[in-house]
């Protein structure tokens, strides 16, 4: 046994050069290559002219309702997301099986779908609007859209992050609180809490992160009114239909630079969140 | 006996002690419910609503029309291009990462996870400067008179783009974790690779495969933003079903529903496929599962950088 664990188990099984060779060029092709268009056309501005295209007025005005917008979405997701969670792993009631899979809905729902939909329900003449608008509360067309569609879209995000580690907690921790005096709110923001924060945060993160670069859901909602409500993958498009296309660079550059660091981010998160669960067990 | 009673007395508060009360329950449900029902099925309902407006014979009526068919043949053959694609991408990958060590591998499955965290309108945006008119390949594609952006190839690549991840993140932490024992057995006993690939690791992995392929195909068919950036938007030629969506934008929106139709079924056959998982796991487990049968299939999240 031990000869044969000295000589590694490690290339035993075939197939090692194909697959890896094979997964590289793939990735090479589809993302890299492209990816990397991105950067030399880029190269081609010089740095008044990269600063002017990502730093116009109009531009500015994109990435504070991208980003807003965003932030709240995520915020919303991460209180409202837990809640679902929670009452899907700890309670039972009647449809709980159907609520559960409702819940991957934004990611099986085409986004143009999303987006037509909750424009229909929102606008004045839909479903719900039509009670709001009396009482002058506007949630189509304008920066509450956004924030809604981001909500929908990032839904799930949250729940299936927190959902797998509420149903890993301990109830023995709980029971011991409890034992040792401990109120139910206690326990919660003590024991339970600080166990599902990671994931949480994971959670909110990658809403985050998808509401960022959101494009279908959002533009049927939001009424694009530059400076009010256009976002910034809007602002991509409609300097490519102008044939800017050095400008639309310009700003994905700035948008590709932000998911970079969120992608970084939240493998951090996940780094800690592993070693985290691998200490407590 | 009083301490007997006694005992149960506390026994029963601390399980007391592990819920809430009940009215704390029944606030915590409705308030889950009320903003699922606000949130997911009210938008739902209204896509069929919004269809089914004008009646039956319009809805079919609109299915009819030449556009709307081009526009579900032109999905079709997108995500039966982008599936396949993706499925051998993702197997291979996972067989490399899962099955060998090598320096660099973290840093691959980040890499793997790009697509994820890139917005659909920039990853549009990369094939017009590869394959536009004023793109990289642009005066060679032109001169050779191939077309890709403005045109199907175009599409297809955008789809492949986005939905590059979903296989490879399905397959990866599963055939991590269950790692080569089986395989190396296999080879010891005599069979060629591709016998223990099909024999030993693919029922293995089936059901995560099948999982991974719902995604991304859901995905594929879905995907509005990346494909808008090259598609040209031609009526009848390079329209996808979500394309031709935005352009009835008002009138009645029969392929809107037949869409929302395609997502519930992706809902109820991805239920059925975890359903199915944590049943054969629990099966299998004699030994004590280590943690719920549920977790593998409805651990990871759909498009999560993981």
């Amino acid at each position: 046994m031990i000869v044969l664990r000295s000589t590694g188990g490690r290339r035993v099984l075939p197939g090692f050069g194909l697959t890896l060779g094979f997964s590289l060029l793939y990735l090479s092709l589809i993302v890299l290559i492209p990816l990397s268009a991105l950067v030399f056309k880029t190269f081609t501005l010089t740095w008044p002219q990269f600063w002017e295209a990502v730093s116009s007025p109009r531009v500015l005005a994109s990435y504070r309702l991208t980003f807003g917008a965003s932030l709240i979405a995520a915020s919303v997701n991460a209180v409202l997301g837990l809640l679902v969670a929670w009452v899907l792993v700890r309670y039972s009631f009647f449809g709980k099986k159907v609520v559960d899979a409702l819940v991957d809905l934004p990611f099986a729902l085409p986004t143009a779908v999303a987006g037509i939909s909750l424009t229909a329900l929102l606008a004045g003449n839909g479903w719900i609007g039509q009670w709001l608008e009396p009482h002058g509360i506007q949630l189509a067309f304008n920066p509450n859209g956004v924030v809604i569609a981001l909500i929908f879209i990032g839904l799930p995000f949250v729940v299936r992050t927190v959902q797998p580690v509420l149903e890993d907690t301990e109830k023995e921790l709980e029971e011991a609180a409890t034992c040792l005096g401990a109120t139910r709110w206690q326990t919660f923001s003590r024991v339970i809490f600080p166990a599902i924060a990671p994931a949480l945060l994971t959670g909110f993160a990658m809403a985050f992160a998808r509401a960022i670069g959101e494009y279908g859901s959002v533009i049927f909602i939001a009424g694009n009114m530059p400076m009010v409500s256009e976002i910034t993958p809007l602002i991509i498009i409609s300097k490519l239909e102008q044939y800017d296309y050095a400008g639309a660079t310009a700003v994905a550059v700035v948008m590709l630079l932000m998911s970079f660091a969120l992608l970084l981010f939240i493998n951090a998160l996940q780094a800690w969140q592993r070693r985290r669960t691998g200490a407590l067990s | 006996m009083s301490g007997a009673t006694a005992l149960q007395a506390r026994v029963s508060r601390v399980q007391a002690g592990t819920t809430e009360p009940a009215w704390v329950r029944w606030v915590l449900i409705t308030l889950a419910l009320s903003f699922i029902g606000l949130f997911l099925v009210l938008p739902l309902a209204a896509v069929f609503t919004e269809a089914l407006r004008k009646g039956f014979d319009a809805y079919w009526q609109a299915f009819q029309e030449p556009d709307a068919w081009a526009a579900i043949r032109l999905t079709l053959l997108t995500a039966l291009v982008a599936v396949p694609l993706n499925l051998v991408f993702g197997v291979a990958a996972a067989w490399a990462i899962a099955k060998f060590d090598f320096p660099g591998k973290a840093f691959l499955i980040t890499m793997v996870d790009l697509p994820f965290s890139v917005s659909p309108v920039v990853a549009g945006l990369i094939y017009v400067l590869l394959f536009g008119a004023q793109g990289w390949l642009g005066p060679w594609l032109q001169a050779h008179d191939v077309k890709i952006i403005f045109a199907v190839p175009g599409i297809v690549l955008a789809t492949v783009f986005v939905t590059f991840p979903f296989i490879a993140r399905e397959l990866i932490p599963l055939m991590q974790a269950q790692g080569a024992d089986e395989e190396q057995a296999a080879q010891v006993l005599g069979a060629s690779g591709w016998q223990t690939f099909w024999k030993v690791t693919l029922p293995n992995i089936r059901w995560g495969l099948l999982y991974g392929v719902i995604l991304c195909n859901a995905r594929a068919m879905g995907e509005f933003g990346a494909v808008s950036v090259v598609s040209g938007h031609i009526r009848g030629q390079t329209n996808t079903m979500p394309l031709h969506v935005e352009i009835l934008y008002n009138e009645y929106q029969s392929v809107a529903s037949m869409l929302a139709l395609l997502a519930l079924v992706t809902l109820v056959i991805k239920s059925i496929v975890e359903w199915r998982h944590a049943r054969e796991l629990a099966a299998s487990a004699e030994v004590p599962p280590e943690r719920p049968s549920t977790s593998t299939a409805s651990d990871s999240v759909w498009g999560a950088p993981a």
